[in-house]
């Protein structure tokens, strides 16, 4: 090397080390912190610290995630079909879809929440709700399997929900589209205190069942979020509401008219005491109701009819208005239960109520108004603080348990955090993009974890490679438990994340299911073991009772059936270990594949349509026979005498 | 240049040639086995080795003089249920018979292969053999109680 290239060699080693230094010195954190992506660096083998669970909003879904990794551990499916398990194709899950309209295979997931005890996540159920077709669904944390749901007569627009009270009592949902209740064919532009806002509330019993116990027949305003107070003021429930204009058209002028619009403060507890002692009044209202059996592997839809409406007039002291300014969105609560936050989303403040001074102006009967005969509370007397000049757009607070709030602002797309009591803004970060929801786990309960903050943002943009028009929806991590929150990481989330929960993985992780008991598989089609496989001839319908294990069919040959003939495949998985799953799928089915548990029984049904010998597989590889886990169906001419027959192994 | 050419041309020589090479082989064609060099091993299923207890939590079993006939009857059930799926007692089926089985395997082997498979395939000698012996399908862990398995055992000793 000559002395050019030596000194070349000098200068650039030089720059280097300069460059280095640079960026220590603009890093925000000290010489003793961990990188960022030490932070979020989960080692391979390693399990995250949380489970986050992420609304899939239009895909109906549910998404599980580790937190603070960002990696996706499961899609579970709750309000739509999905092929890849064979939810809403099984013709034990097809009933979990029913509703009053008949079978959706699609809905519109929003708000998740964990159940509670005593306002702490306890890890039994998560809740989601479903707002074009009104439901709720509950899923065990067990089995990460929806095993209910319930519809809401008398709604539309269930968005103010699924939120669960502190003890899982109750769970409300709301109608953000005011509807004529009972429905009815009038003209559109009559709507104005003819359509009503009914919110339902349902119980919750010990072993989770739920039943829609009642639905206050609010004036038709759109209900938008909710949350129940907590610790101090648990026994109300806060709703926010729009449209208190009850425009039917051009909402976003139309519905934006008045300076203030309400929150609906509940009095639930007097409610239920109301309908206890025989208030309210039976009303038509018909709702599928669809609980999934865990030994019979079977989903039953039964449909209900009538629901209790209570007049909200009728209940004293149980239902108030408090103002708050420019279309509300979110509602939240702190973990003590003293403030209601409602955030204005075309304002620059947020507004936080005191459940005391509300307590003390219905005491006082300081009321400035009445909306159809619902008392109206002084803004100024209930009033705790305001948030003055956040930011654009508040939407959603949650909590860290320190005594702190974070609040999104979705147009200036930030998340500030701010001093409950003092109301100062303690710090502000930005989101990519334009994020509506937040979560911190635990974060909207009596105990929030505190450690992480996941912003749920609605825009990609540039975040990731581009994947043509359409992107996922984009996730940030922050740490939020220094005093200044810290963006950690991006990740793509499925479908739209309206809202999220997240748990600490120690409090589920150990009662996760492993499979599925086959000596408690009751499944009336169920082999448990090969020597009951059977395959017998109804009239026309064909039950195929088939077992799999690695890596075989039992029967895997099977003659007599005919074309037209309606075939019950019932498949058992035999085998009885952790994440050895079969699939089974078959030529000319039109349904989806099934994917089946250890321990447990599904169903396709195979309508063959010509004659042949047509094969059939597993889906799901299973060992290193996987490929040669496959068998044959005949099908013979509708009017042929071949006779049933079937075998594994000629035997 | 020109020696690059006349190198290139060297080297696509060679390379044609070791391919034809392989042509002339005489390969034996679809269907037909090679013929098996005589190297002949006892099958792993056939082989007797009643010292090697196998890996996992049974060290030690005392069988009976005398067949237990309540836990055998008890055995057969869990066994039907459980393992016929592959195990068949009149024919070699996806896994072994188990007819004769503790002339040719230790009891505490057994319970080992039933209770803990996966790492009995993975760190003993003679589970690694049956493994390939049976095409490599895996004996499935269908989590037997402890209890399970020692009757499971005892109904062995009546096939």
């Amino acid at each position: 090397m000559n002395k050019i290239g030596k000194y070349l060699l000098g200068i650039s080693a030089l720059i280097f080390m300069t460059n280095c230094g640079n960026n220590n010195n603009n890093s925000n954190s000290g010489a003793m912190s961990s990188s960022k992506a030490e932070k979020v660096y989960v080692a391979p083998g390693e399990h995250d610290e949380y489970y986050g669970f992420m609304s899939g909003g239009y895909s109906g879904n549910l998404t599980v995630y580790g937190l603070p990794s960002g990696r996706m551990l499961k899609e579970i499916p709750v309000f739509s079909q999905f092929p890849t398990s064979g939810y809403g194709y099984s013709e034990e899950t097809k009933p979990m879809l029913n509703t009053s309209f008949g079978f959706v295979p699609w809905g519109d997931s929003h708000h998740p929440d964990i159940s509670q005890t005593k306002g702490e996540l306890d890890g039994r159920w998560i809740f989601i709700n479903e707002n074009n077709t009104p439901r709720i669904a509950r899923i065990s944390l067990e089995t990460f399997e929806t095993e209910e749901i319930i519809e809401l007569p008398n709604s539309a627009g269930n968005h103010a929900s699924s939120f669960v009270t502190e003890n899982t009592e109750y769970i409300v949902a709301g109608t953000r589209f005011a509807v004529p209740n009972p429905q009815r064919d009038m003209p559109i532009n009559e709507m104005k205190g003819q359509f009503k806002g009914p919110l339902s509330f349902v119980s919750i019993a010990d072993n989770g069942r739920m039943n829609l116990e009642f639905q206050l027949n609010m004036p038709g305003f759109n209900y938008d979020l909710a949350h129940p107070g907590r610790n101090k003021s648990h026994g109300w429930f806060f709703f926010t509401s729009y449209n208190t204009e009850e425009a039917n058209t051009l909402m976003e002028v139309n519905a934006s008219q008045n300076d203030k619009d309400y929150i609906a403060a509940v009095n639930w507890k007097k409610v239920v005491e109301y309908v206890k002692n025989g208030g309210g009044e039976k009303v038509a209202g018909t709702y599928a109701h669809n609980v999934y059996d865990e030994k019979t592997h079977t989903a039953i839809s039964t449909m209900k009819e009538g629901v209790i409406s209570i007049n909200p007039k009728d209940v004293e002291g149980a239902v108030f208005y408090i103002p708050i300014p420019k279309s509300p969105h979110g509602c939240d609560v702190d973990p003590s239960g003293k403030y209601i936050i409602g955030s204005g989303k075309l304002s620059r403040d947020l507004s936080v109520y005191s459940f005391d001074k509300m307590l003390t102006a219905i005491e006082n009967k300081d009321f400035v108004d009445d909306a159809y005969g619902i008392p109206v509370l002084s803004y100024e007397n209930t009033l705790a603080g305001t948030v003055a000049a956040a930011g654009l757009g508040p939407l959603h607070t949650e909590f860290d348990g320190k005594g702190n709030a974070y609040t999104t602002f979705f147009i200036s797309s930030e998340v500030v955090k701010w001093k409950l009591g003092t109301w100062e803004i303690l710090d502000r970060q930005k989101t990519f993009y334009s994020v509506g929801h937040l979560m911190i786990p635990g974060g909207n309960s009596r105990k929030p974890f505190g450690k992480y903050m996941v912003a749920l943002n609605k825009i990609t943009k540039d975040r990731y490679l581009p994947t043509g028009p359409e992107l996922e929806h984009s996730a940030q991590l922050y740490d939020i438990s220094g005093d200044k929150m810290e963006l950690l990481s991006d990740f793509p989330t499925h479908g739209e994340p309206h809202y999220a929960a997240g748990i600490r993985a120690d409090i589920i992780k150990e009662k996760s299911k492993k499979y599925y008991e086959l000596s408690e598989n009751e499944h009336p089609y169920a082999a448990k073991s090969e020597s009951e496989a059977t395959v017998t001839r109804n009239g026309n319908e064909v039950h195929i009772s088939m077992t799999m294990i690695r890596s075989h069919f039992s029967p895997d040959n099977i003659e007599g059936v005919k074309v037209g003939d309606k075939v019950y495949l019932h498949m058992t998985n035999l085998e009885q270990d952790f994440d050895v799953p079969h699939g089974f799928s078959i030529i000319g089915a039109n349904t989806s594949e099934i994917l089946v548990m250890p321990g447990q029984t599904k169903t396709i049904i195979w309508e063959p349509k010509r004659e042949g010998v047509w094969p059939f597989y597993c889906t799901d590889f299973c060992s290193a026979l996987h490929q040669e886990m496959q068998g044959y169906i005949r099908v013979s001419g509708a009017n042929s005498n071949t006779p049933i027959k079937f075998t594994l192994d000629d035997e | 240049m020109k020696n690059s050419l006349k190198l290139l041309t060297l080297f696509i020589t060679l390379l044609l040639f070791s391919c034809g090479g392989n042509d002339k082989k005489d390969e034996p064609s679809y269907g037909k086995k090679e013929p098996v060099k005589k190297e002949i091993k006892e099958p792993a299923s056939k082989r007797i080795d009643l010292n090697n207890k196998g890996v996992g939590p049974v060290t030690s079993i005392d069988l009976g003089l005398v067949v237990d006939q309540d836990m055998a009857a008890h055995g057969k059930e869990v066994y039907d249920k459980m393992c016929t799926a592959c195990h068949k007692a009149e024919k070699k089926f996806i896994g072994p018979s188990p007819k004769g089985i503790l002339q040719r395997r230790s009891p505490e082997w057994v319970m080992n292969m039933i209770l803990n498979p996966e790492q009995m395939v993975k760190e003993d000698q003679l589970a690694k053999d049956l493994l390939m012996e049976f095409n490599g399908s895996p004996m499935a862990n269908q989590n037997l109680t402890r209890e399970e398995a020692r009757a499971v055992l005892e109904y062995f000793r009546t096939l």
